[in-house]
């Protein structure tokens, strides 16, 4: 299978504050990350608030420059620092927000949230942009009439659907989604796990998805990367990470996540009832 | 007798399109000593029953009930000035966000020693050496120095501290966690899941832990409420809830989970018809 992301040692520093007669600080952000992703494979960075995962979303979605280091995408290399982005990258690179509330503009009919990628991106004329549209809200489980409301009128679920659209619409080679699931409630996160299951069989599409959820993690990843303090502390395949984790932090992690196995459950009722009678 | 007793509870708010019901006759109870827990997707009304119990519901809504009763103490028809004397004191809550909870303004000293200043009538000092006191139970590392940091100085994790500090300065009887950890890393969840049920079994408080984490639920409740729309879905000891779930819709949630995951996709929830259901 075709590499379609490559990443070298990526370093992401960030200068912050400084007055007049000098001081301010680098803060490393992200500090010498390498992994490379087939096409149709699904990456998971797990990471707390803090380790770098978002800092690095940004840097493969485009969005920010990496400091140093080397990535490749499509087997091509991409330093917006130099080049800028070009729409043939753009096209290539799409991103799912966290939060389905803030990432949609209020004031922006769905068609239109939908079309506007095509529009700056590519020379397709109205008439197929439109019709793209219409196909893609249907492909990701909405009707054909929801083309003309505005998002205030659908639920949380649904907004994510509509980003999701938005986001492949171009039919790009890497999604990138930063804890796509979290915000949504339980059965809601179900329907989407199973959507983004379904499109990426369709699409061959691969993902770098985001997440603090190990358990959303361990459903849905093929690779799993852990991230602490901007370092990629362990990685290797979804079974090798959970079936034997390696580093502290991963082990730490895997043992703060609640269980709902119901021998977990008898183990600490146990413990509570021994409690209460010493 | 129950320390809360709630019977057939029902909480409608008045809105330009018509009167909304949020809760639609609920009944529920919790001992002293004893952990239960409220879990329901987002309008499940699970946050609403319990801001009725404490009062913290706006104008618009009304609050009606069979019986609404703490420690004895009818809650129903109390005045605002003897409600304001229990809650706060015998019943404290914690909210979803430390950071938005705390006042921005005042040090967290301030803040912790106001709760005892109104509610015991403490002097100076002896308020300072309780807080003190305080921060030391719920883990907070040098606490005479941190009485004098302001929110915005200290982590999500150590704010939601201060909160339970905060919610435990008076030794309530009953402590109502309203999504405590939602906000936090999962490492962090664990920490504070960890001392809210150790702080529970040291003070022998009832404690409601509202969420929509089912592993949340595994690893703290004794008994559980089960809510949809309004609705209580079903009652149980939580591990016959996860052994033998009666209701379809806990059957339904429960499956959900990505960790009882069997097959390629997920099992989704739709549709749930309440008289179906039940």
């Amino acid at each position: 299978m075709a590499k379609v992301l490559e990443a070298f040692n990526i370093v992401r520093d960030y200068h912050i504050g400084g007055t007049l007669f000098g001081g301010g600080r680098t803060v490393h952000a992200v500090k010498g990350v390498s992994f490379s992703l087939e096409q149709g494979k699904t990456l998971a960075v797990v990471g707390e608030s803090g380790s770098g995962k978002s800092t690095l979303a940004r840097i493969l979605t485009l969005i920010d420059r990496q400091t140093a280091g080397e990535l490749k995408i499509d087997g091509e290399i991409v330093d917006i620092a130099k080049t800028g982005v070009t729409k043939a990258m753009r096209r290539k690179v799409q991103m799912v927000f966290q939060n389905p509330y803030g990432s949609l503009n209020p004031r922006q009919k769905i068609g239109d949230v939908l079309m506007e990628p095509l529009l700056l991106n590519t020379d397709m004329p109205a008439a197929e942009r439109r019709e793209r549209a219409l196909d893609m809200l249907v492909k990701v489980g909405l009707q054909p009439e929801h083309f003309n409301r505005y998002p205030h009128m659908f639920s949380g679920g649904q907004r994510q659907r509509i980003a999701i659209a938005r986001a492949i619409i171009l039919r790009p080679s890497l999604l990138v989604l930063d804890e796509p699931v979290s915000a949504l409630d339980l059965s809601v996160q179900a329907q989407i796990l199973n959507l983004l299951a379904d499109l990426q069989d369709e699409f061959g599409l691969t993902y770098v998805f985001i997440s603090h959820d190990l358990s959303v993690v361990k459903y849905i990843a093929d690779d799993v990367m852990v991230m602490y303090l901007g370092e990629a502390v362990e990685q290797g395949t979804r079974d090798k990470l959970f079936s034997s984790p390696e580093h502290p932090y991963t082990r730490a992690l895997f043992a703060a996540t609640p269980r709902a196995d119901v021998e977990s459950i008898k183990t600490r009722l146990a413990k509570k009832a021994a409690l209460a009678t010493t | 007798m129950p320390l809360l007793e709630v019977k057939n509870l029902t909480v409608s708010f008045d809105t330009s399109v018509g009167v909304f019901h949020a809760v639609k006759g609920i009944d529920l109870h919790v001992d002293a000593r004893e952990v239960l827990a409220i879990v329901g997707e987002s309008g499940s009304g699970k946050s609403v029953a319990m801001l009725a119990v404490m009062g913290l519901l706006p104008a618009t809504a009304t609050v009606k009930a069979d019986k609404l009763s703490f420690d004895g103490r009818d809650l129903l028809n109390i005045s605002d000035s003897d409600r304001r004397k229990i809650i706060g004191k015998d019943v404290a809550m914690i909210f979803q966000e430390p950071m938005t909870s705390l006042n921005p303004c005042f040090t967290v000293g301030f803040q912790i020693e106001e709760v005892l200043r109104f509610h015991l009538g403490m002097g100076k000092a002896q308020r300072r050496a309780r807080a003190v006191e305080l921060l030391e139970q719920v883990g907070i590392p040098n606490p005479a120095e941190r009485l004098n940091a302001y929110p915005h100085q200290m982590s999500g994790g150590q704010n939601q501290r201060v909160m339970i500090a905060m919610a435990i300065a008076c030794k309530p009887k009953l402590l109502i966690a309203d999504e405590p950890t939602t906000a936090l890393d999962v490492t962090i969840q664990k920490q504070i899941l960890d001392l809210l049920v150790r702080l529970q079994a040291e003070h022998g408080m009832g404690l409601i832990m509202i969420t929509h984490n089912i592993g949340v639920v595994a690893e703290t409740a004794d008994r559980v409420v089960v809510q949809y729309k309004g609705n209580k879905m079903e009652e149980a000891g939580v591990l016959e809830l996860f052994t033998t779930p009666k209701s379809p819709y806990t059957r339904a949630l429960l499956a959900a989970l990505p960790e009882n995951a069997t097959g390629d996709r997920l099992p989704t929830i739709t549709g749930f018809d309440f008289e179906e259901a039940r």
